[in-house]
């Protein structure tokens, strides 16, 4: 270790201590105020001051002097306690990461659980209580977060695939643990020796049930360190998430029951129609505020700061509806964010789903960290019963029930499966089973009246949910590597696999065709048509809802490689005659959505240029970077028509060295020096110049340069679009609408005096004034 | 007959039967073979962007019908991958192995045969399966900037090697797999 590490760790360390210290005795603190001031004022140490509210209060006050300064702790006391808390978990997530060997070792649960129980720890001595994680908190202030992060970003593709298998895990595969679990924890309960004969079959189910579920928020945190391959990942983590419907019915089944001690058939049957309820209710639920999210981000357009948030909220939104009716709010969470997804990321500007991604990871963040260190703290604080048979045994079956279930299950699954699970993928599953949070919160919220062994489980259920964190989490790294598991490719898609799975779904779905057989394929083909034909058309605004995936895809793509190669110094100078222009097309409308400092022409004018060359410019359009305002220029100065010509050839072929050298960039750059150079970047399209025959009929659009002040230069683009007349491609060069200077052109005389003169000089003179920074610079950037 | 099947494409007699099945099915007319108006039959094919291509592969070089023989062994490429089967060394490449599909799919890319992907051939994928939502300029440059990801030898056109690369992270094995055939 160098001597940098080891004063890194020092000063680490101190610096934890140093912040743990003050912290739990200012909560202590808060503690003991909250219970002097509940007691009534004087006791112990006071902190309101009597005669801070002194006037007209009391009648035979005397005049004290003015406090300039007084200490009023208890009105801020609930908002400071919360700050100190998410303080404390961003410190102490801050810190592992600076101790670079510990987080290597242990995973991050680890160390957190440990910082909670000797923040608890040191509460203890304090004298203050440390509180105790509140189930209500937890569900609905700490969970959502995480799950909704997780929903929004879950791979939709293997998770669909899959979906078969997760069910399978999560459905069977928890119901057998419960019952395997409840089931012969009862029975070692009626052995002789151990003093538990008082608990019930039914509380005993309970257990089960509670303790069975695999948990997302330990998945999660565990899984995400040691970067298995996406197949295992989807499993555990899908069967982790979709198991909720299964807890939450088996939960509310045996408590309900358990107080009456048996349990009919009936309620059985009603048990299993309420799973299908709760689950598939949570489900639509979510899909419901999903597609309500989607068509409030088509109208968004215009407000663009507050976008991020109709995702949270409306998210939010679902789960709480589908608590109200103790329906799967997870699910429901999930359901919303996946099928929110792609409509709003279509709609929202790259901005705001920057924003919308950076928030969920930091919400999620903080509330896995604050998750397990109140674990620790709850620890700590809770009243325990510690029963080393009860314990034990539900280890030990834990483990054992994991391990059957996902035998047994892959054994049947796999006789479905096109690819097969092995023995190494088994072992993953039933190895990465964790229990976490969940399960200690829902044990809290069993009542003590009807479960006198409610300590007793819950110490249980912590000890259970410690071993799994802690050994298995711990050791799951080394024996990933030491079994040789695919680990996850961290390789970005490139277009060619994008294209060809494509192509490979189009063959697929073909070939299930010719055999007849109605498979995987052909839904998902008809899904995709149905999505296409009327579900974009409603939720996405605008053009992107024609967007082809593929294309929504390659210019993600570009725009990535353009910001990495801007971030990366700028790279290459290159003119912006880059051919490929066409992707500017497809980005420049969600570039000219953004705030810009210069006036702009009104957007329905620049629909209506767009829709003139649209019509008109078959061939011609993309090469020219006509509707955004600040590039529509085209014109040289009168004098340089025949120059033009001459730059043009040699753009041409600049351009075709360019190409050959990096053809991927698209975005231009900043312009180079040298006026002519300049003045023909801007007269990029070689069909500008060609001086062709103009068709009588056809329209002229005059451009003028982006001078701001000149919005009403787009008068003359309305008045030919009176007169845009449909094409007729006579030959195929002059089919089309020409940007034609009005230079002295017989023909155009024609033409121009259909304006007023008044027209044309006010054109000429925009056209030959590049705006208000000075006549003479014509290099400076046009694009701002 | 099915032993030979049996051998050759490593199908089961089950699913031979569900094959013959279909087959007579599309079979309008029981001639024991089939032209491309019995494809053409098949209606999901019509709105398919490269149905055309498909039906197409079914038809070796020259041919105007397709017998039942040919039409299992064009299927056999679907079925799913047996990974546990014991590999002999000296046995010729089983016809639904990763290498096996992918040279299916990458012949109904190279439409003429000559053992890679020109330009031109790409921009036709490329056409039919966006249905003229785009234009041919961005057309064009998809297929640049994939022709240059995938192009590692400089010839501007991607051959089978450099196919099978840039699909490696590709589950072929899942991807191109059919229950069907299960």
């Amino acid at each position: 270790m160098s001597c940098w590490t080891r004063r890194g760790l020092l000063l680490a360390l101190a610096l934890g201590l140093a912040l743990l210290v003050p912290m739990a005795l200012s909560l202590g603190a808060a503690e003991k105020t909250r219970r002097s001031v509940g007691n009534g004022h004087g006791t112990g140490v006071t902190l309101r001051p009597d005669d801070s509210h002194g006037d007209g209060h009391g009648v035979n006050k005397t005049k004290k002097i003015f406090p300039v300064l007084t200490f009023d702790f208890a009105h801020v006391k609930i908002p400071f306690e919360i700050s100190l808390w998410v303080l404390l978990a961003s410190l102490m997530k801050l810190g592992f990461h600076l101790i670079p060997r510990l987080s290597s070792i242990v995973p991050e649960s680890c160390l957190l659980i440990v910082v909670g129980l000797l923040v608890g720890g040191l509460m203890k001595l304090v004298g203050a209580a440390p509180p105790e994680l509140q189930s209500d908190v937890f569900f609905l202030y700490l969970l959502p977060p995480i799950i909704l992060d997780a929903g929004y970003f879950l791979p939709i593709r293997p998770f669909s695939e899959n979906l078969g298998t997760i069910l399978m895990f999560a459905v069977v595969g928890t119901l057998w643990n419960s019952f395997f679990i409840g089931g012969l924890l009862y029975a070692v309960c009626q052995i002789e020796g151990t003093d538990l004969k008082s608990i019930g079959l039914l509380p005993c189910f309970l257990f089960g049930s509670v303790i069975s579920a695999v948990d997302p928020v330990a998945v999660l945190a565990v899984f995400e360190e040691i970067h298995i391959n996406e197949l295992l990942h989807i499993l555990v983590f899908g069967e982790s998430l979709l198991n909720d419907a299964v807890t939450v019915v088996l939960y509310h089944l045996f408590e309900e029951y358990s107080g009456l001690g048996m349990v009919t058939f009936l309620d059985v049957f009603l048990g299993v129609i309420c799973f299908l309820v709760v689950s598939l209710g949570g489900v639509l639920v979510g899909a419901f505020y999903g597609l309500l999210a989607a068509f409030t981000s088509r109208f968004a357009s215009h407000t663009r700061v507050i976008e991020p948030l109709f995702v949270f909220v409306y998210s939010y939104m679902s789960y709480l509806s589908a608590e109200v009716f103790h329906l799967s709010g997870i699910m429901a969470l999930i359901a919303c964010g996946a099928v929110m997804r792609p409509y709003v990321e279509a709609n929202i500007s790259h901005k705001s789903h920057t924003t919308t991604k950076y928030f969920l990871k930091m919400w999620s963040s903080v509330s896995e960290t604050l998750i397990f260190i109140f674990l620790g703290v709850s620890t700590v604080a809770g009243l325990h019963s510690w029963n080393w048979t009860f314990v034990t045994v539900t280890i030990i079956l834990c483990l054992v029930a994991r391990v059957l279930g996902v035998m047994g299950l892959t054994f049947v699954i796999n006789k479905f499966r096109i690819v097969k699970l092995t023995n190494k993928d088994q072992f993953i599953i039933a190895y990465g089973g964790l229990r976490g949070a969940i399960a200690f919160s829902l044990g809290y919220l069993l009542h003590p009246e009807e479960f006198p062994m409610r300590n007793m489980f819950l110490t249980t259920i912590i000890t259970v949910v410690f071993f799994t964190v802690f050994v298995q989490g711990m050791t799951i790294r080394p024996l990933v590597d030491l079994l040789a598991v695919k680990k996850k490719q961290e390789t970005k898609r490139s277009i060619n696999e994008e294209i060809h799975t494509q192509f490979l779904d189009h063959l697929l779905t073909g070939i299930e065709d010719i055999c007849g057989h109605y498979g995987h394929h052909h839904w998902k083909d008809k899904l995709n048509r149905f999505n296409k034909k009327y579900v974009k058309k409603c939720l996405i605004a605008g053009e992107r809802s024609k967007e082809p995936q593929l294309i929504a895809f390659y210019h993600k793509m570009e725009m990535k490689q353009a910001i990495e190669l801007v971030e990366s110094g700028g790279g290459v100078k290159l003119p912006s005659a880059v051919p490929s222009t066409v992707s500017m097309q497809n980005i420049q409308p969600k570039k000219s959505n953004s705030e810009r400092a210069l006036p702009q022409i009104s957007k329905s004018r620049e629909e209506e240029i767009r829709k003139i060359l649209r019509s008109n410019l078959q061939k011609t359009r993309q090469r020219l970077r006509s509707y955004n305002r600040h590039t529509l220029v085209g014109e040289p100065d009168e004098d340089g028509w025949n120059d033009l010509l001459l730059k043009r050839q040699k753009i041409m072929d600049m351009d075709k060295q360019i190409s050959r050298m990096s053809n991927y960039l698209t975005v231009p750059a900043p312009p180079p020096e040298s006026p002519t150079l300049s003045r023909s970047r801007l007269a990029s399209d070689p069909q500008h110049y060609v001086p062709k025959p103009t068709l009588g009929n056809v329209p002229i659009i005059k451009v003028d340069l982006a001078s701001p002040q000149s919005p009403e230069y787009v008068s003359v683009v309305d008045e030919f679009q009176k007169e845009a007349v449909p094409l007729k491609e006579e030959d195929e060069d002059a089919g089309g609408l020409t940007m034609k200077v009005p230079l002295g052109d017989p023909k155009k005389e024609e033409q121009e005096q259909q304006d007023g003169g008044k027209e044309q000089q006010r054109l000429m003179r925009c056209l030959s004034d590049p705006g208000p920074g000075g006549a003479e610079e014509e290099d400076e950037p046009f694009l701002p | 007959q099915t032993y030979l099947f049996q051998y050759t494409f490593a199908v089961t007699p089950a699913h031979i039967k569900r094959l013959y099945k279909r087959f007579q099915a599309l079979d309008k007319g029981n001639k024991g073979y089939l032209s491309p108006q019995d494809f053409g039959s098949v209606k999901e094919l019509a709105t398919n962007p490269i149905g055309d291509r498909i039906i197409g592969a079914f038809f070796s070089q020259g041919q105007e019908t397709v017998d039942f023989h040919s039409f299992v062994r064009i299927l056999a490429h679907f079925r799913p991958l047996d990974k546990n089967r014991a590999k002999r060394p000296d046995s010729p490449e089983p016809i639904n192995s990763r290498i096996s599909k992918l040279r299916f799919a990458f012949q109904l890319y190279d439409q003429d045969n000559d053992g890679k992907i020109s330009r031109d051939e790409l921009l036709q994928v490329l056409r039919t399966m966006l249905e003229m939502q785009v234009t041919e300029e961005q057309l064009e440059s998809i297929a640049d900037r994939t022709i240059q990801e995938a192009d590692l030898d400089g010839d501007n056109a991607i051959s089978f090697d450099e196919f099978r690369k840039s699909l490696e992270k590709v589950n072929i094995e899942h991807k191109m797999s059919s229950r069907f055939l299960h």
